[in-house]
């Protein structure tokens, strides 16, 4: 590794007349658990309530826009009978007292409603006790209320601050008594985010934003080829930019310093690199569909086997074959990547907009040598995340270029960064077969799956019996009623880094499960929604669901020039989602007017947010689906922008309606369900229209 | 080379490169960070400011051709998040992340002072170059109706 610089000049280039101004993190501070325990009553790592009444919430999860900032202290609130207006969100720090935080897999509330109610239970019952102590009376005289413990036949009330003293002296209760449902105050309404006047007045803060103390701006040039390294750079160009600090040879290629992030990038383009391309340097995306189909003629990894499906569909009355085909797809992010690194001899402090800030943590330790105890990670706000940020490798970058400059440093990703330096949604083949008998029932069906495996990639040979279950998500959990059902797994390997983008596997299996039966439907000279429904007859829920959209949506009555598609679909968010798209062709466009939607996510915590994460979801599906695609030519990614990568703009929007099919079950996330039916909802209408199947994403007519 | 405009409402004077995009000397030589990269060519509207009342990219827009300008950025729309516009995104609770919102706010801005009483048509033409990746379009249009009838 070499440096252009000499370490002294570097570091004496301080003096540039530059305003580095060291923002207040505001709310997202980090205030250790406990900090002021003396006069705090603090049961769990999740709250705090001091004397003046403050209730403090940490959240342990990442807020890309979901809004688990609201949710998860609602949650809490609402079991400690808080006063809202006394909840001070916390951002949590990266640290294991917290559990598991990584955000995905639309988890959040689901995996946090009983730990927070629990820690809103556990405070209020010390704060009644402490109550009940002071009156002498029984506990279970008494009540809390909006911060106050009240002893009703007394008329007698303590605030929450007077008692947290006396409270938190008192033993932790482990199994406090949860509250009714129907006493939920908090939970159910729509309360408005707890940021939105931060992101309304340009005071909100994302990993981009934050400024430390001396900091630097760093852009990396990186080998535009997947897999390739730097055998050399030039820095004297770079140098000659005003405001370039340093050119400096990181692992992944060389980073420029500058003392502000537009000089850094013109620094990066005047950079004179020399790369060796690797093996991956003729690399194409047509080769990659052609080694997918390939393998996808070829057996599988058996997934799920009931009935004999083959044997059912070659026997079939109508027996239909069909492959569906699913593009890379970019994340694109309003935020491009980014994080703040400041890393010195024997510690490392990171800001970073990320998911997964637990596992960020220990990764950057591992690459610092560091232990984790040493790294410190807060969490900003995210501009967006789809599964991007869960990835550790901008942060270890940001710690690496910081450790070689010596300074403290901002890795900004430029947008085309971003977008040819993602971990791209795989690609995905889909090889359908299904069998009709002669009274239209589908009998059979084989759906094989073919698509890169996410975790053995990065995790080589985590995938066992070249079986991995999350590329069949969606697809071996089928929910129809089908004797005969064979899912298979074909797993391939390409260059392409590839993770998890929102809904993962299933934005892909939905789309050829939900088209192929619309293909079985029209060669059974049925409906689909009445083939759904019969195969849906024993699923209660997935009925409702399916028929609330369809009723919603007024199936069947479309005006002139329009058609109606539908799709469900049902995976590892474990919400229900139903969908029906009503569809025109116009100039040679798929326009679509409106999309009604319904969902069962158990009971919705905050219901008009679980209606606006639903619409996201087919929003950013609809994206995808109608433009998406990200191609690779001679080892490179074509698009590189907006222009190039184009994306659902105001004009192209349909009418999206959700409606919540009314749930006392335990809560299910809503951040991803929203977006695997509409592309099959969509190509669905698409076919009725032009009355050709769309097997292919993006959607082209 | 020193540059001098004025920015919401106070004259700024900066010694950058002219050719330095206004929204790299506003976001990190001035230190206001509310004004946002997204694309850097004029292609998602996150960086969208007003130059002499009009919205433009500030990603585009060379530092030199706000010299003796009045630029003014979400900062700058209100003292106190009282515009109509911040009050109606508050009030439809439109952002989901948050990170466009400011460039969709001041392009909002900027329609609505020529055009006081959009239709959707008109929002739309407006608006289209705003992207918005969680998708809270229709929000967006909702409140830019909503500030139209309150103001």
């Amino acid at each position: 590794m070499t440096t252009s610089f000499s370490r002294r000049e570097f570091l004496g280039t301080g003096g540039l007349a530059l305003a580095v101004t060291a923002l207040p993190l505001r709310r997202l501070a980090a205030i250790p658990a406990g900090a002021s325990a003396a006069r705090a009553l603090a049961p769990s790592a999740f709250v705090e309530i001091t004397p003046d009444g403050v209730v403090s919430v940490w959240v342990t999860k990442s807020d890309m826009g979901q809004g688990v900032r609201t949710a998860l202290p609602m949650i809490l609130a609402d079991e400690l009978e808080a006063d809202w207006s006394k909840v001070q969100v916390i951002q949590a720090d990266a640290h294991p007292r917290y559990g598991e935080m990584g955000t995905g897999g639309s988890s959040s509330v689901a995996s946090l409603w009983d730990p927070l109610r629990q820690a809103g239970a556990q405070a209020r019952e010390m704060l009644i006790a402490a109550a009940a102590e002071r009156w002498g009376v029984a506990p279970s005289e008494c009540r809390a209320r909006s911060s106050v413990v009240e002893h009703p036949s007394t008329g007698g009330r303590f605030s929450y601050g007077d008692l947290v003293n006396r409270a938190a002296l008192l033993p932790v209760p482990e199994n406090p008594k949860l509250k009714d449902p129907s006493e939920f105050r908090l939970i159910g309404t729509d309360l408005p985010g707890v940021d939105t006047k931060d992101k309304v007045t340009g005071k909100a803060q994302y990993g981009i934003d934050v400024v430390v103390p001396g900091m630097r701006y760093a852009v990396i040039a990186r080998c535009p080829v997947f897999g390739g390294t730097m055998q050399g750079h030039d820095p004297a160009k770079a140098l000659a930019v005003p405001g370039v600090l340093a050119v400096i040879e990181v692992p992944s290629g060389a980073a420029v310093i500058a003392t502000g992030t537009w000089a850094a990038m013109e620094g990066r383009k005047a950079l004179e690199c020399r790369w060796d391309e690797g093996p991956a340097a003729q690399l194409d995306s047509h080769k990659i569909s052609r080694q997918l189909h390939g393998r996808a003629a070829m057996a599988g990894a058996l997934a799920r086997n009931d009935g004999d499906a083959l044997g059912t569909i070659a026997a079939a009355a109508k027996s239909l074959e069909s492959t569906y085909e699913a593009p890379l797809l970019a994340h694109a992010t309003m935020e491009p990547m980014n994080c703040v690194a400041d890393v010195r001899p024997d510690r490392c402090e990171i800001w970073a907009p990320h998911q997964a800030p637990d596992w960020a943590r220990n990764e950057v330790a591992g690459a610092l040598g560091m232990t984790p105890e040493q790294v410190t990670v807060h969490t900003t706000l995210l501009g967006g995340g789809f599964g991007r940020r869960f990835l550790p490798e901008e942060l270890i970058e940001a710690a690496q270029v910081s450790r070689l400059a010596g300074v403290p440093v901002k890795l900004v990703f430029t947008r085309e960064d971003d977008m040819q330096r993602d971990w791209y949604r795989p690609m995905s083949v889909h090889r359908m077969a299904g069998g009709v008998n002669a009274r239209g029932n589908v009998t059979g069906w084989l759906h094989r799956v073919v698509a890169p495996s996410i975790s053995n990639q990065r995790w080589p040979g985590s995938v066992k019996n070249a079986l991995d279950l999350d590329a069949v998500d969606g697809a071996a959990d089928l929910r129809y009623d089908i004797p005969n059902l064979r899912v298979e797994y074909g797993m391939v390997t390409t260059p392409v880094p590839v993770s998890w983008w929102r809904s993962v596997y299933a934005s892909q299996t939905c789309f050829a499960n939900e088209c192929f039966l619309d293909e079985l439907a029209a060669a059974a000279g049925r409906d689909p929604l009445a083939v759904r429904q019969q195969l849906l007859a024993k699923s209660p829920r997935h009925l409702a669901v399916l028929n609330l959209a369809a009723e919603k949506a007024g199936w069947g009555t479309v005006p002139a020039g329009r058609a109606q598609g539908i799709a469900i679909h049902h995976f590892f968010s474990d919400a229900i989602v139903a969908e029906v798209a009503e569809v025109s062709i116009e100039n040679g466009k798929v326009r679509v007017h409106t999309v009604t939607c319904a969902v069962d996510c158990g009971l919705a915590v905050n219901p008009g947010n679980v209606r606006y994460q639903i619409e996201s979801g087919v929003i950013y599906g609809l994206s995808a689906a109608l433009y998406g695609e990200i191609t690779i030519e001679k080892g490179r990614v074509k698009q590189s922008n907006f222009h190039d990568y184009p994306v659902l703009r105001m004009p192209d929007v349909p009418v999206v309606e959700v409606h919540i099919v009314p749930s006392a079950e335990s809560p299910k996330g809503v951040g991803e369900p929203g977006l695997p039916p509409i592309a099959p909802a969509v190509a669905n209408a698409v076919a009725r229209l032009t009355g050709t199947r769309v097997r292919k994403l993006p959607i082209v007519v | 080379m020193s540059i001098s405009f004025t920015l919401n409402g106070r004259s700024q004077t900066v010694d950058v490169p002219p050719e330095m995009p206004l929204l790299w000397a506003i976001r990190d030589v001035i230190g206001l960070t509310g004004t946002k990269y997204g694309c850097g060519m004029a292609q998602c509207g996150a960086c969208t400011v007003h130059l002499d009342g009009q919205a433009v990219r500030s990603c585009s827009v060379p530092l030199s051709a706000a010299a003796g300008k009045a630029v003014t950025t979400i900062e700058g729309l209100s003292a106190d998040g009282s515009h109509p516009l911040q009050k109606a995104w508050v009030a439809e609770q439109v952002p989901q992340c948050g990170y466009c919102q400011s460039g969709q706010i001041m392009q909002a801005a900027a329609l609505l002072a020529t055009t006081p009483q959009p239709t959707d048509a008109e929002i739309d033409s407006a608006m289209a170059g705003n992207i918005c990746r969680c998708g809270t379009y229709s929000r967006i249009r909702a409140a830019i109706h909503l500030a139209a009838k309150e103001a």
